[in-house]
């Protein structure tokens, strides 16, 4: 298993990013799709010194739902912002300390972040500890902070368990 | 029926799209306007993204769904790129995340 699937996570992403790059379930489609994520992990496994540890997928399927109604509450808010007096908006920067260890999971967190109502990911320390973002229209930090690590951080700990 | 479904939710990306383009030209700096094309714009893409689903899935030649990879790699790469210009612009001006933050922003903390 693991020696020819170093990463089933990976394989599995693969294999379905090519069935709807072909658009059919048909059978010569799968089977290539199968090869495919066989053997492009095999091959770019240099490229993958240490793999994210994803610990419980299932939770992470909760976790792109949950972003995804989310970004459309991001849509409508940061579109009511845009079109309302521009002026009244309050604009800054924040900081907002990490606790998850794990690259990958800052990733996701930093691209939650943009994707969510109001902030964006500007710069990551070089500590990795803190996460600069910015917000358009900043009402209470210590709030919007407490609020980011409860809804994103939180479950991400959890499934990639570091 | 199924064409008024398509038409709405063109319509629905079309004004999203457009409310991210508005927030481009109105909003006063750098860092405000990355708003805009991270989020406005991906529920734009994503209601035409929708129509398009809709009426070629209703072409009877089968579910249409690589819509969906589109809407993927724009959630993945959007960031990315607002990430990049925001870090360039840090840059440029000399700061980081270890210089001052709060509600006049790292600039006017800097001056001051």
């Amino acid at each position: 298993m693991n020696r020819w699937l170093p990463q089933p996570l990976l394989s599995l992403c693969l294999w379905l990013v090519w069935l709807l790059l072909a658009n059919s379930a048909a059978p010569g489609q799968i089977l290539l799709g199968g090869m495919l994520a066989v053997a492009l992990p095999l091959g770019t496994k240099r490229f993958w010194p240490d793999r994210p540890h994803v610990r419980r997928p299932l939770r992470l399927l909760v976790y792109f739902s949950v972003l995804l109604w989310d970004i459309v509450v991001a849509n409508l808010t940061v579109a009511r912002l845009i079109l309302g007096p521009v002026r009244r908006l309050r604009p800054a920067f924040i900081r907002l300390p990490l606790d998850l260890t794990d690259e990958f999971a800052i990733v996701v967190l930093a691209h939650t972040l943009s994707l969510t109502p109001g902030t964006v990911s500007a710069d990551l320390s070089i500590d990795r500890r803190t996460l600069l973002i910015h917000v358009l229209d900043l009402d209470d930090e210590a709030m919007l902070i407490a609020r980011m690590k409860q809804r994103y951080e939180v479950p991400l700990k959890e499934i990639f368990a570091c | 029926m199924l064409e008024l479904f398509t038409s709405l939710f063109l319509l629905i990306g079309g004004v999203f799209a457009l409310i991210g383009s508005i927030g481009l030209a109105r909003l006063p700096d750098l860092f405000t306007r990355l708003h805009g094309p991270t989020k406005a714009t991906t529920l734009g893409v994503g209601g035409i993204l929708i129509a398009s689903m809709l009426h070629f899935g209703g072409q009877g030649n089968g579910l249409s769904v690589h819509e969906l990879l589109v809407t993927l790699f724009l959630f993945t790469t959007a960031p990315v790129s607002a990430y990049l210009v925001a870090r360039t612009m840090l840059h440029l001006s000399g700061k980081s995340v270890d210089t001052g933050t709060g509600r006049q922003g790292i600039s006017d903390k800097e001056t001051s």
